[in-house]
């Protein structure tokens, strides 16, 4: 079996995968100073190691975003996209990676929150998207009739250009001479970069759901519409929810305010369509990839309904500085964004293929693992995050180091519930993989040609 | 009232008003949100009010640039953004009990999860000159707010 011959597509979702396990296995190590202090302090220490999470988390997201966008694309306008920029971004992918896990195990930092490495390493990322974007153009073409995924797509591909360059403004000395500027021009920048890769992870959402019930109706809709530009317009301006303690303008924060108070209009909705929602999980259940489309549907209401209250400055006081910012952040990365990538990964992966047998019964049960221990995972984080806050707001505080001992069993409780989830999502991620290269090689080798086409004729570009 | 039916939009427009037929797509909508994100993005970079200069503010350039190097956003928080292992260090500078000569102390001893650090003399002044602005801005004790009827928070 040949790398060169497989689709663009596949061989990010493929990376993309790996960049998971990593990702996973580095959250537990980082996870382990809570409980063990002191334990792996210099080797390489918590100063390296949620970096290493984080942005092998992030490279999960955007290499799995981008590997869907392209496995899309090639089902909508099959042999327009363009094999040598999408070649040459993936090496300055792999390239950036490797020097960025790289820095961080030699403690070569420079960045800010989410971006700790060298800006250097940022250059070779911002142009591997560039490539991105001239690709999207030139496959998906005019703007004329596009579905809403496409919209979707092309906004988080442009948005995430815009928001990862505003991120390095502070390489200016006049942005960061004045500290309280410089911090709401980072928050800013971050709280618009998550929307962005949002974006296209939703749009992929949609792109599956049009695939699964074989029908592009919704995704053409004025409803499907009127949602991608509610989250467009809170891309935009309410990312200052992130700063309400920061004395920044007012205009800043009431607009963060205002902006975040609208997404109500989804929460709303969610509860309005409980009962499609439920007939629809009737009709597509049997298909494995829709179950992950499923939990993240649980998943957004769940955090969508802590978002919009935690966006209430008058309770964001409180959970400010807690874990339950982590909880929330955690559960959307892994509950939502994750559960939709692992979804199209089953779906674009030919989850089906015949010639080798997908282990379903497996990964139908690590899925269900992963569900309950993310959802113990999430609860006791939001716990540890209250007692936090009780302790910020006493008028006669303990010294922090106290709290924080105090907060062990929560912390016993996430670690253990964090090991659970690593190997659940982590097998799934591994048994994705394999079956994929296995099926690949038997078809390489020419023992058949049948791909299973299990539902509603779907084609797989190889 | 007139009734425009387009495959996108609805627009019911008085009889009175009409001029011409309007549609409304899906680029429109895109076009005037991105000019409206560029405006606000433009005015928050030049408008937004920036603290009085003082002899110390290229030092607090630089001290934010040692406090990037050392990666301390990972385990600290700044008004309460960042990693949650160790305390925030918003108000570390003016804390009662802490201050200067605690702060160097800690990096050059490290205590239980925090390793020690070997910073030069230049980079332990840029940074405590960074943590003295910050303290400067206000703080983060979120005991020192008030809310208001909107529900809006401001430091008391």
């Amino acid at each position: 079996m040949s790398f060169k011959n497989l689709h663009i597509g596949k061989l990010f979702l493929l990376l993309s995968l790996v960049m998971l396990v990593t990702g996973l296995v580095f959250g537990l190590l980082a996870g382990l100073s809570y409980v063990l202090p002191g334990q792996l302090k210099e080797l390489p220490g918590f100063v390296s190691l949620r970096p290493l999470h984080v942005s092998s988390v992030q490279f999960w997201i955007l290499l799995g975003a981008s590997g869907c966008v392209f496995c899309g694309l090639e089902l909508l306008n099959p042999g327009k996209l363009n094999r040598t920029l999408g070649r040459l971004q993936l090496l300055l992918w792999v390239i950036t990676i490797s020097g960025i896990l790289r820095s961080y195990f030699l403690k070569d930092f420079g960045g800010r929150e989410y971006w700790e490495f060298n800006p250097l390493w940022a250059l070779p990322l911002a142009l591997a998207w560039l490539l991105f974007l001239i690709n999207f153009f030139i496959s998906a073409g005019s703007l004329k009739n596009w579905p809403v995924y496409l919209w979707m797509w092309m906004t988080g591909i442009v948005f995430f250009l815009f928001t990862f360059t505003e991120n390095y403004l502070w390489l200016f000395p006049c942005f960061r001479e004045h500290f309280v500027k410089d911090m709401t021009i980072q928050w800013k920048a971050n709280g618009s970069l998550v929307g962005a890769w949002n974006q296209i992870i939703y749009g992929t959402s949609f792109f599956l759901m049009s695939r699964i019930s074989n029908s592009d109706a919704p995704s053409r809709s004025r409803l499907s519409f009127g949602m991608y530009f509610l989250g467009l317009f809170n891309l935009m301006f309410n990312w200052g929810h992130h700063i309400y303690t920061l004395p920044t303008a007012s205009y800043v924060r009431y607009l963060g305010y205002g902006v975040s108070m609208t997404e109500w209009l989804i929460f709303l909705r969610i509860i309005y369509t409980w009962r499609q929602s439920v007939t629809d999980i009737q009709k597509h259940y049997s298909y494995f990839p829709y179950r992950f489309l499923m939990a993240a549907d649980l998943w957004v209401f769940l955090n969508l309904g802590q978002a919009l209250l935690m966006s209430v400055p008058a309770i964001n006081v409180y959970t400010h500085g807690t874990h339950v910012t982590v909880a929330h952040a955690m559960a959307t990365t892994i509950g939502i964004n994750s559960m939709i990538l692992l979804g199209a990964c089953c779906d674009f992966l030919g989850a089906t293929c015949e010639l080798v047998s997908f282990p379903l019964k497996r990964v139908n049960r690590l899925f269900h693992i992963s569900q309950l221990s993310l959802l113990i995972f999430w609860l006791s984080l939001n716990i540890a995050g209250v007692k936090k806050a009780i302790w910020q707001m006493s008028p006669h505080q303990i010294p922090f180091s106290r709290m924080m001992e105090g907060l062990q069993p929560w912390f016993v409780v996430f670690i253990l519930a964090g090991t659970v989830l690593m190997i659940s999502l982590g097998s799934i991620a591994i048994l994705l993989i394999r079956h994929y290269l296995l099926c690949t090689l038997k078809k390489s080798s020419g023992n058949a040609s049948n791909i299973n086409q299990s539902h509603n004729n779907h084609e797989y570009p190889d | 009232m007139i009734l425009i039916i387009s495959d996108n939009f609805v627009l019911l427009i008085p009889r009175s008003t009409f001029v011409a037929a309007i549609v409304i797509r899906p680029l429109h909508i895109f076009s005037v949100l991105c000019f409206a994100f560029l405006s606000y993005s433009i005015s928050i970079y030049t408008f937004l009010p920036a603290e009085h200069s003082s002899a110390g503010i290229s030092r607090t350039a630089e001290g934010r640039l040692v406090w990037q190097k050392y990666n301390c956003q990972s385990c600290h928080q700044l008004y309460g953004l960042g990693g949650y292992l160790g305390p925030d260090l918003t108000n570390i500078y003016s804390a009662k009990g802490r201050g200067e000569i605690f702060i160097k102390a800690m990096l050059r001893s490290g205590v239980r999860q925090m390793p020690a650090f070997d910073l030069a003399p230049e980079e332990v002044a840029d940074l405590l000159e960074f943590l003295k602005a910050a303290d400067a801005s206000g703080t983060a004790d979120p005991r020192h707010f008030k809310i208001r009827l909107s529900g809006m928070i401001e430091q008391k």
